[in-house]
């Protein structure tokens, strides 16, 4: 089994501050991170390796700072690792993103790909299922638990809304998986050796073929017009004061009753 | 990538979404903004329905406001899924070329409409909550929180058509129902080849919650580590229970085992929008407040009058929870 997984470095919001005068986030002091739903999918990719045999490649697209991350995966367990870093890359939106990684994923060879639900900071959830479309393959997103797993066939649970959807697969398949789906390990002490002495390859666009007129800034098809931070109602709070929790109550009572919450 | 001609691209597309022949609200909601958009537009605002014996709901998106539906009733298309959708509305958008065409931000509608985009070619924007058009250049400004709602931004989509995205639900109003709406019922040929998908639906397993489905819910009622112990969520399914609502948690009282993950607010756990989101013993942490902080009115109650639950709360009590809660309860019963 050639199985990959993709991650992504995101900030870290452990260690995100608010700013207490305007409310706002203080991105400056976050740092960096592995996204969160990432560790699941790395799980998830190392337990169909120890069932089915085979390999497991992480790959990121990003700056060369990304290299933290893959070496995180290889303190994981996971056999190889790829960096997709290219100036012309930069700026990708989802599409080109998903673009780029499908042309390295095909260089790579795949049975299984695995992605996060979302990215933390974006917040989309497209990148996987927009690859398996540049694949060519099915995709099955949110998967909350693999049920039966075999060298041609996949039978996964999906969260919906309204409760789960039991799917089939053939392989090779993409899927995206949720943080039900499993307990992610820690890094092993064997694993952050091996991760210290491992040298991760870098590829560019080239690499991969890819054509640069479908990468990058310019060539995405969306494009933030602009950003800002949302108003919040900092400072504004309206505490219930009273000298006893009856007169507090009371008037959350008067209140909630004033703004039409209870009948 | 080749140019496009925008101008050949005309009308305003909501892909509505139903399942075992309900719809889901998103799609009404999305239609009352579509007709704004439309209208604005002078274009025509459109549906587009895909099912299996669904031709009675067809009638239902043309009272809520669109003024042709494009139905695909098909036995391949009973169940969602995800590379027969994308193929046949791909197939639709390449046949009559919609200028915007949105969905809902829905476990389906992020699932499928990816691989719509990459089919097209065209832009797709994520879970947007505002909507403008600019008339000059026909550009559709996609307003869409990211960060977990701690960044907005304004996406456009300058050179490709469709504009497409997906929207969250609860955010836009649907229109008044409107009996005698009239409206075009159109079935456009398309091949809905099954044997052509790779991925298949097996069964469906309903969640029987036994409480109401937080993302679906008016009031929210959430609990936190503050809380103390398990025993004490009872107080809280007592106050959402007066109050007609559905219950919450933080993940600090999901991870101590407290309540299953389903009530899970933030982050990693579900993104809600209530009219009333009532906080208790809840710190506020900003995994927390990503997944609802765009709540209309949000209550806390909270023993520490510097916790950051309160940076966005509306209205507080600074107390112990274990007597706030079922003091108000009682209170509330008492009417
Ligand atoms: C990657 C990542 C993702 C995360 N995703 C989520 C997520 O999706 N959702 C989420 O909620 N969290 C998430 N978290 C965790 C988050 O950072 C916080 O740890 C968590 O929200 C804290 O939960 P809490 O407010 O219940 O607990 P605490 O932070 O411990 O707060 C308890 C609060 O209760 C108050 N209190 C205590 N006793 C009483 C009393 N008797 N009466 C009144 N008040 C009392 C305290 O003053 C305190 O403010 C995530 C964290 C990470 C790193
Ligand atoms: N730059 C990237 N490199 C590798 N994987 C990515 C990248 N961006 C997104 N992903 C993967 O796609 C998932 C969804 O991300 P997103 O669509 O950005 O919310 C993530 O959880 C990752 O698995």
């Amino acid at each position: 089994m050639n199985i990959v997984v993709c991650v992504k470095q995101v900030p870290d919001t452990t260690n995100i501050k608010v700013d207490p005068e305007t409310g706002t986030l203080k991105r400056e002091t976050a740092g960096t991170t592995i996204n969160p739903f990432d560790l699941y999918a790395i799980e998830e990719a190392l337990r169909t390796k120890e069932k089915l045999g085979g390999k497991v490649t992480a790959i990121t697209m990003g700056p060369p700072m990304a290299k933290e991350i893959l070496k995180m995966a290889i303190g994981m367990g996971v056999d190889d690792a790829i960096l997709l870093s290219d100036k012309k890359l930069a700026g990708s939106d989802t599409w080109a993103t998903a673009y780029a990684l499908s042309m390295a994923i095909k260089k790579i060879g795949f049975d299984i790909v695995f992605f996060g639900k979302q990215a933390i900071d974006g917040d989309t959830a497209q990148v996987g299922p927009s690859t398996s479309e540049f694949l060519d393959v099915p995709s099955i997103t949110w998967v909350k638990k693999i049920r039966e797993i075999n060298e041609k066939e996949v039978i996964v649970e999906r969260m919906m809304e309204d409760g789960v959807d039991v799917v089939k697969s053939t392989i090779p398949v993409v899927l995206t998986v949720v943080k039900e789906i499993n307990e992610p390990r820690l890094e092993s002490l064997k694993g952050k050796m091996r991760a210290k002495k491992y040298e991760i390859p870098i590829w560019g666009i080239n690499d991969i073929q890819a054509d640069e007129n479908k990468v990058g800034l310019k060539n995405s098809p969306t494009r933030v017009a602009k950003s800002w931070t949302p108003e919040r109602h900092f400072g504004k709070v309206e505490i219930m004061d009273g000298a006893d929790t009856n007169e507090k109550v009371e008037k959350l009572y008067m209140k909630i009753k004033q703004l039409g919450i209870i009948k | 990538m080749a140019e496009i001609n925008k101008l050949d691209y005309k009308g305003v597309w909501i892909v509505a979404e139903q399942r075992r022949g309900i719809l889901h609200k998103v799609s009404f909601e999305l239609l009352g903004k579509g007709r704004e958009i439309a209208d604005a537009l002078k274009c025509e605002l459109a549906a587009v329905l895909l099912g299996y014996n669904i031709e009675n709901l067809a009638m239902e998106l043309i009272k809520y406001g669109a003024d042709k539906v494009y139905l695909i009733d098909h036995p391949d298309l009973k169940d969602f899924n995800d590379e027969i959708y994308s193929s046949a509305i791909a197939d639709l958008a390449n046949m009559y070329k919609p200028e915007i065409m949105w969905t809902g931000a829905t476990a389906i509608g992020r699932a499928f409409f990816p691989r719509v985009a990459i089919k097209l070619n065209a832009g797709l924007t994520a879970d947007c909550t505002g909507f403008e058009i600019d008339l000059n250049e026909r550009n559709l400004f996609q307003i869409r929180p990211a960060f977990g709602g701690n960044l907005m931004a304004k996406i456009i989509t300058p050179e490709r058509r469709p504009q497409m995205s997906t929207a969250r639900y609860k955010v836009f109003k649907a229109l008044q129902k409107d009996e005698s709406r009239k409206g075009e019922i159109i079935k456009p040929q398309i091949m809905i080849d099954s044997s052509k998908a790779r991925a298949k639906m097996l069964e469906f397993i309903e969640e029987v919650e036994t409480t109401v489905n937080i993302t679906e819910a008016d009031i929210i009622v959430s609990g936190g580590r503050g809380l103390g112990c398990p025993e004490n969520f009872k107080m809280i399914r007592e106050l959402a229970e007066v109050l007609g609502g559905a219950v919450g948690a933080s993940r600090a009282a999901v991870d101590s085992g407290w309540i299953p993950y389903s009530h899970q607010v933030g982050q990693t756990g579900k993104t809600v929008s209530p009219k009333v989101y009532i906080a208790c013993g809840i710190s506020g942490a900003i995994q927390h407040l990503a997944g609802m902080q765009s709540s209309d009115i949000i209550i806390a109650i909270n023993k520490d009058k510097e916790a950051p639950i309160f940076s966005v709360a509306s209205f507080g009590i600074v107390g112990d929870v274990c007597e706030i809660v079922p003091a108000l309860t009682e209170r509330i019963k008492k009417g």
